[in-house]
């Protein structure tokens, strides 16, 4: 008995020092999650009134709600736009990267900038850069002769109403927000490239291998699961954000940006309809599950190949 | 040159030198579209009204010489300072509860549980990929019940939940590059498991928590959306919703503060994160290389 004595101390002492933290967890993400599929599934109003069983009646609105059917759509476009130049620009910025160069410290600050800062503020030097009339990106396609003249490449307007028009919108917040996750994604792939072991490109180079080839057939799969992880948080990151839409457009113009995550935000705080700005909410959850789910088990088991 | 680098060409001459100068020049493209927002902000934060607002004025230079009048409508006629300080308040009031709850926790998952701790600490890596979207309605009705609407305290308690788990995962890896003689030879010379811990795996693990605290607190000052729905009271704001909502009502901009604002409270965050971000990426990874 005495000897198995240190031992069910250590699990206790196990128990003890992780139990504030897991309380604490299960308390404060836990209950707030129980609550969010409480209230999507009742009718709940910030107004006070009781709240009112509706089942699956959230839901079911939703689906014959075509602002929501927008909003869907919309996140898809969002969050697959972006997973795509995201994975591009990050390959080959990381690429770059990995060779020596001077105020190579100095480009690393600065490439880094847009996930360093605080994002919403971050967003405002945007804000200025889509302004509809000192917009800075206008005045240089003004100067280059591309805009704001009879017969000029992108038209007689003195401006291209970047966050205005609804045709240009979604591609404007998704070029900001590929600004946002680029450097997160090129730190990631960058700790794969770095993990390659020399000898292996070496071996390449001696094979007389093109840069391509070996691009596509050794270094990738080499960092698959590195970029497997990359394309997780981009998603993860990009599916549940609201911040950009916020601050850029709220939404508009006529809902042409609004994704569920700002869409739940405007409906449930805003609009005071709790139960279905829950529902919209909880709406990301068996997405953002199923596809964090299926990324994590490739990463596993291409970890284990 | 770095032996792992893929493109160098293996030609001399003028080939190598073409190499380099496309090289410096797709680099010069990405450093000009991540830094000319920021760029643009500075700029702008220091002109003067008239130049400003002309929109045929280059908005990359002065036009006219510039002016500190900005950053001194900021200083003097917003809550700016306030929510700066409300910013560190909250941080390093997270930073702490984080330490406490973050540091026993890893350990315990490091070195004491068994398999099932394995299984535990993915789930807690997991809750970091729920977004504060699919929580903040549901969260408002908790911050009511426990009575902290409105004010910056009801974001003291919700950032841990996003830096616990983040940095527990973080510590977790930090614990377990340290050798297990340490403790081992520390309890032969008869302090207990948890003494061993105390005095000989904490110094060890510093550059982990220094990490841990960096991290804590860059979070809490870029949290927007817990900020946003929690807190409508503008001296209870931090800055990084003071800034956006205060500057900017309705239609209405105050451009040369919110510009000035933004970038004053975003270069340190941003300088602190960089030196860190190494650890705050091998945190993510490590999800691909247990």
């Amino acid at each position: 008995m005495s000897a198995h004595a240190p031992q069910r101390r250590d699990a206790l002492l196990a128990v003890g020092m992780l139990l504030p933290a897991v309380l604490f967890i299960v308390l404060l993400v836990g209950v707030p999650f129980g609550l969010a599929i409480y209230y999507s599934l009742h009718d709940v109003t910030t107004g006070g009134t009781e709240p009112r069983w509706v089942g699956a009646g959230n839901f079911l609105e939703l689906f014959g709600d075509r602002n929501f059917i927008t909003a869907l759509k919309n996140t898809i476009w969002f969050t697959f736009g972006t997973l795509v130049a995201v994975l591009v620009l990050a390959t080959i910025q990381a690429e770059l990267l990995m060779r020596k160069f001077r105020g190579k410290w100095v480009v690393r600050f600065l490439l880094l900038l847009p996930w360093t800062a605080p994002v919403a503020l971050g967003l405002i030097g945007w804000l200025w850069m889509y302004d509809s009339v000192f917009s800075p990106i206008d005045w240089l396609l003004r100067q280059l002769g591309l805009l704001g003249r009879p017969g000029a490449l992108l038209g007689a307007m003195p401006n291209l109403y970047w966050l205005g028009d609804k045709q240009l919108a979604m591609p404007s917040v998704i070029v900001v927000n590929v600004w946002r996750l680029l450097p997160l994604a090129t730190v990631i792939v960058l700790a794969g490239l770095n993990s390659v072991p020399r000898d292996v490109i070496e071996q390449s180079r001696i094979d007389r291998a093109g840069y391509l080839r070996r691009l596509f057939d050794i270094v990738l799969p080499m960092i698959s699961p590195i970029l497997l992880v990359a394309i997780l948080f981009t998603f993860v990151f990009t599916f549940g954000d609201m911040i950009s839409i916020f601050i850029l457009t709220r939404g508009g113009p006529a809902n042409s940006t609004q994704v569920v995550a700002s869409m739940a935000f405007f409906t449930g705080i805003l609009g005071g309809n709790l139960g279905k700005g829950a529902a919209v909410a909880l709406f990301l959850f068996p997405a953002l599950a199923g596809v964090s789910g299926v990324l994590l088990s490739l990463i596993r088991r291409s970890e284990v190949g | 040159m770095a032996a792992t680098s893929l493109g160098a060409p293996g030609r001399g001459g003028a080939g190598r030198l073409a190499g380099r100068g496309v090289f410096y020049l797709v680099i010069a493209l990405f450093t000009v579209f991540a830094a000319l927002p920021f760029y643009v902000m500075l700029i702008t934060a220091f002109k003067r009204n008239s130049d400003f607002f002309d929109p045929n004025a280059n908005p990359f230079w002065f036009s006219q010489s510039p002016t500190l009048e900005h950053i001194r409508l900021l200083f003097q006629d917003t809550l700016f300072v306030r929510w700066l300080l409300n910013s560190f308040l909250v941080g390093g009031l997270v930073v702490a509860i984080t330490l406490v709850l973050a540091v026993p926790a890893a350990y315990s998952l490091a070195r004491l549980a068994g398999s099932w701790g394995e299984a535990l600490a993915i789930g807690i890596f997991l809750t970091y990929l729920i977004p504060p979207t699919l929580l903040f309605l549901p969260f408002a009705k908790v911050i009511a019940f426990l009575g902290l609407q409105n004010s910056m305290w009801s974001l003291v308690v919700a950032y841990p939940t996003f830096t616990v788990p983040f940095c527990t995962w973080l510590l977790m890896g930090f614990f377990k590059g340290i050798p297990a003689d340490i403790e081992e030879q520390a309890m032969v010379d008869g302090y207990s498991r948890f003494g061993a811990f105390m005095r000989a795996v904490l110094p060890l693990a510093v550059p982990g928590i220094l990490t841990v605290v960096v991290f804590a607190f860059t979070l809490s000052m870029s949290e927007f959306v817990y900020a946003l729905t929690f807190v409508q009271d503008s001296a209870q704001k931090t800055v990084s919703i003071g800034v956006p909502t205060e500057l900017v009502r309705g239609d209405v901009f105050r451009w040369g503060p919110l510009l000035a604002g933004a970038l004053i409270a975003s270069i340190p965050v941003a300088v602190l994160y960089t030196f860190f971000i190494d650890h705050f990426v091998a945190g993510l990874t490590a999800v691909a290389g247990e």
